[in-house]
C-alpha cells in the first residue's frame, strides 16, 4: 500500500526539484551570460566622472523612491516594498528554508520565530492583492497587463499561501500540503528565468549599467 | 472452557478498580466518548477469549518484542493473555509439526471467528525467499486468512511492506493488503508499533469490532494527528529554536530536531502522547529525530538525517551541470547575436529619398 501524498512529496523533493533546479540555474546562466556576451561598443570619449563608483552606488540608490512618487502612487510603492520585504523575510529567515539553503550550498544563518515569519507572509499576501487591485483599477496599467504579469503574480502568491497552510495545517493532509508548497516553489523556479521574475537578478546589472553611463558623463543617476 | 478476563485478573492480582481505570484510559485512547467506558469494561469482561493466530513473515521480531516488553504484570499483559494465542512462532512452546498442527486445529475449531495477526511483509518475487514448514508466506497467509474474522497487520512491514519493501525491494515484498482483499484489515504500523496501541486495537475489535480507519487502513484514534502537532518540542519550532547537531547546546536544551531530519511534521502517530515503556519516553524525547516509521516507504524518504525541506535527490551534480549548460548556451546565444548583427551590417544598403518613393 502506498501513500499517494507521500509519493507526491518524494517526487517533489526528488525528480521534480532536479528538473526545476536545472531549468532555474541553466536559465539564469543563459540569460546573464547572453547579456554579458552581447557587450557594448567601447566608449572612446574620456570619462568625466567615475562610472564604476556611480554604477555601484546606483544599485542601491534606485531602491529609494524619487521624491513625490510615493504620494503619487502610494499603493504601488508601499505595496511593492511590503511584498518584497515580506517575501525576503519569509524565504531567507524561516528555519526550514535556511536548512534548505544549507543543504544546497552549505551556508546558513540565524532564523526568526514563526510568528514574525507568518506576519511577514500575511502582509506580503495582502500587498500582492493591493497591487493587483491598483493595477486593475487603472485603465492604462490594465491595458498594459499581459498574461506574463498575471502568471508572475500567481506564482509569487502560491508559495506563500501553500507554505502558510502547510505550516499551520489549516486544511488538507500535512504531507500533501507540504508537497504542494514545494511544487509551487518549483513552478516559480521554472518560470523565473523566462518571465519578469528575472528582474531579481538583472536589476543589479541594469542599475549598474544605467548608473555607470551617467557616472561616465559626470551626471547624477 | 478457557478462563475469562475476571478470572485472569484475579490470577494476576489486578483489582477491579485498576481494571476500570484501564478501561477509562482505553476509552480515551480510542477517542470514544466517556459514556462508552462501561461498555468497554463490559465487553472486555464478558468477551469469550477469541482465538488469535499470529503469523510472522519477513520481519525482525521487533513487533513481538514490543508487545511482550511491556513489563509484567501490566494490564497490557492481561489483555494479551486474555486472548487465546493459539499460534505464534516466538511465544509458543510447540515447534515443528506440533506447532503447525496447533494452527490448523485453531483454524478448524474457530473458522470464521478467529483473529489473524500478521507481522512482516510477504515476498512475492520468489516465494522461496521466506517459508514456514515448507509453506511459502503467501500461501500460508491466504490459507489462514480464508477463515479469519479480520486481519490485523502489525508493524510497518505487514501494513505497508516496511524495510523489506525498501528500494530496490529484492524479494518483491508486499503488504498484507496487497494479497488479502476480502477481509477487513486493520493496519497498525510502526517499527515497532507502541504496545498499548496494539492492545488498544485488539480491545477495540473485541468491544466494537473494526475501528474507524483512515485512508491508509490505520485506526483513526491512534493515527489521526502528526507527531509534530503533539510534540513537546513544538514550542521550540514555533520560536525558531533548532538543534543543529546531536550534541550542541540546542540539543541539550531540548530544542526542535527539525534540522536534524525529524519527520514528525509528516508522520501520524500517538508516540508523543502515549509514549513507550509505560509512558516513559519516545524517540524525540530521547534526543533522536522521528524517522516517520508509521508511514509507507519511510525507509526511502530521502535520508533519515536530511530535513524535510531539503531535496532528496543528487541536486549538486544537477546544479553544476545546469551552470555549465546555461553558460554554454548563453555564449552560443551571444555569438549568434554578434553574427546576426555583423550580417545585418554587411547586408545594409544605403538608400535615399528617391529609392524610398519607388514602388516596391
Amino acid at each position: 500500500m502506498n501513500n499517494p501524498y507521500f509519493d507526491l512529496l518524494m517526487w517533489a523533493r526528488g525528480p521534480a526539484f532536479n528538473i526545476a533546479l536545472f531549468i532555474f540555474v541553466a536559465g539564469i546562466a543563459l540569460r546573464v551570460v547572453e547579456i554579458v556576451a552581447l557587450g557594448r561598443k567601447r566608449d572612446l570619449a574620456p570619462a568625466k566622472g567615475n562610472p564604476v563608483a556611480q554604477g555601484l552606488k546606483t544599485i542601491f540608490t534606485r531602491s529609494v523612491p524619487r521624491k513625490g512618487l510615493v504620494a503619487y502612487a502610494p499603493i504601488t510603492y508601499i505595496g511593492g516594498y511590503i511584498f518584497h520585504m515580506g517575501f525576503f523575510v519569509a524565504f531567507f529567515l524561516f528555519g526550514p528554508h535556511i536548512a534548505f539553503i544549507d543543504g544546497l550550498i552549505g551556508v546558513s544563518w540565524p532564523n526568526l520565530s514563526r510568528v514574525i515569519i507568518e506576519s511577514a507572509v500575511a502582509l506580503s499576501v495582502l500587498a500582492l492583492f493591493a497591487l493587483l487591485y491598483a493595477r486593475m483599477a487603472d485603465p492604462v496599467r490594465r491595458a498594459l497587463t499581459t498574461f506574463d504579469d498575471c502568471l508572475v503574480w500567481l506564482l509569487s502568491l502560491l508559495p506563500m499561501v501553500t507554505g502558510y497552510v502547510a505550516v499551520n495545517k489549516l486544511f488538507g493532509d500535512p504531507t500533501l500540503m507540504l508537497a504542494l508548497h514545494i511544487l509551487s516553489v518549483e513552478l516559480l523556479m521554472i518560470a523565473f528565468p523566462f518571465t519578469k521574475l528575472m528582474h531579481a537578478v538583472t536589476f543589479v546589472m541594469a542599475r549598474y549599467y544605467n548608473g555607470a553611463i551617467q557616472g561616465r558623463k559626470g551626471a547624477q543617476s | 472452557m478457557k478462563p475469562m478476563l475476571p478470572e485472569l485478573m484475579q490470577t494476576h492480582g489486578v483489582s477491579r478498580r485498576r481494571f476500570l481505570k484501564y478501561c477509562a484510559t482505553l476509552t480515551s485512547l480510542m477517542a470514544l466518548p466517556p459514556a462508552m467506558m462501561p461498555r468497554v469494561a463490559q465487553a472486555l469482561e464478558t468477551a469469550v477469549r477469541p482465538s488469535v493466530i499470529w503469523l510472522s513473515f519477513q520481519e525482525c521480531t521487533g513487533c513481538t518484542e514490543s508487545i511482550t516488553r511491556s513489563h509484567a504484570p501490566t494490564i497490557e499483559d492481561l489483555i494479551f493473555n486474555a486472548v487465546s494465542l493459539d499460534y505464534h512462532h516466538t511465544l509458543q512452546a510447540a515447534s515443528g509439526h506440533a506447532a503447525e498442527a496447533a494452527r490448523e486445529q485453531a483454524m478448524k475449531d474457530h473458522h470464521g471467528k478467529y483473529l489473524l495477526v500478521v507481522d512482516g511483509s510477504i515476498p512475492v518475487g520468489d516465494p522461496g525467499y521466506s517459508c514456514i514448514a515448507g509453506i511459502s508466506n503467501r500461501d500460508m497467509l491466504k490459507e489462514t486468512a480464508a477463515g479469519a474474522a479480520a486481519v490485523v497487520a502489525v508493524g510497518t512491514c505487514a501494513a505497508y511492506g516496511g524495510i523489506p519493501h525498501a528500494d530496490p525491494n529484492p524479494t518483491g515484498a508486499v503488504a498484507v493488503s496487497e494479497i488479502i482483499k476480502d477481509k477487513p484489515i486493520i493496519n497498525v504500523p510502526g517499527c515497532p508499533p507502541i504496545p498499548v496501541v496494539m492492545t488498544g486495537v485488539l480491545s477495540h475489535f473485541l468491544t466494537f469490532g473494526v475501528p474507524k480507519l483512515d485512508d491508509l487502513g490505520r485506526p483513526a484514534a491512534f493515527y489521526g494527528e502528526t507527531i509534530h502537532d503533539r510534540c513537546y518540542r513544538r514550542p521550540f519550532y514555533d520560536k525558531g529554536l533548532f538543534a543543529e547537531g546531536f550534541d550542541d547546546e540546542g540539543a541539550r536544551a531540548g530544542w526542535c530536531l527539525y534540522k536534524l531530519g525529524c519527520k514528525g511534521p509528516t508522520t501520524k502517530s500517538v508516540c508523543a502522547t502515549v509514549k513507550w515503556n509505560g509512558g516513559t519516553s519516545f524517540p524525540i524525547e530521547a534526543g533522536h529525530p522521528c524517522l516517520g516509521c508509521t508511514e509507507p516507504d519511510f525507509w526511502d524518504n530521502g535520508g533519515f538525517y536530511r530535513p524535510l525541506s531539503v531535496p532528496a535527490g543528487d541536486f549538486r551534480k544537477v546544479g553544476l551541470a545546469a551552470v555549465a549548460a546555461g553558460a554554454v548556451a548563453g555564449i552560443g546565444g551571444g555569438m549568434l547575436a554578434h553574427r546576426n548583427r555583423a550580417k545585418a551590417a554587411a547586408e545594409h544598403e544605403e538608400v535615399d529619398a528617391h529609392d524610398l518613393e519607388k514602388p516596391s
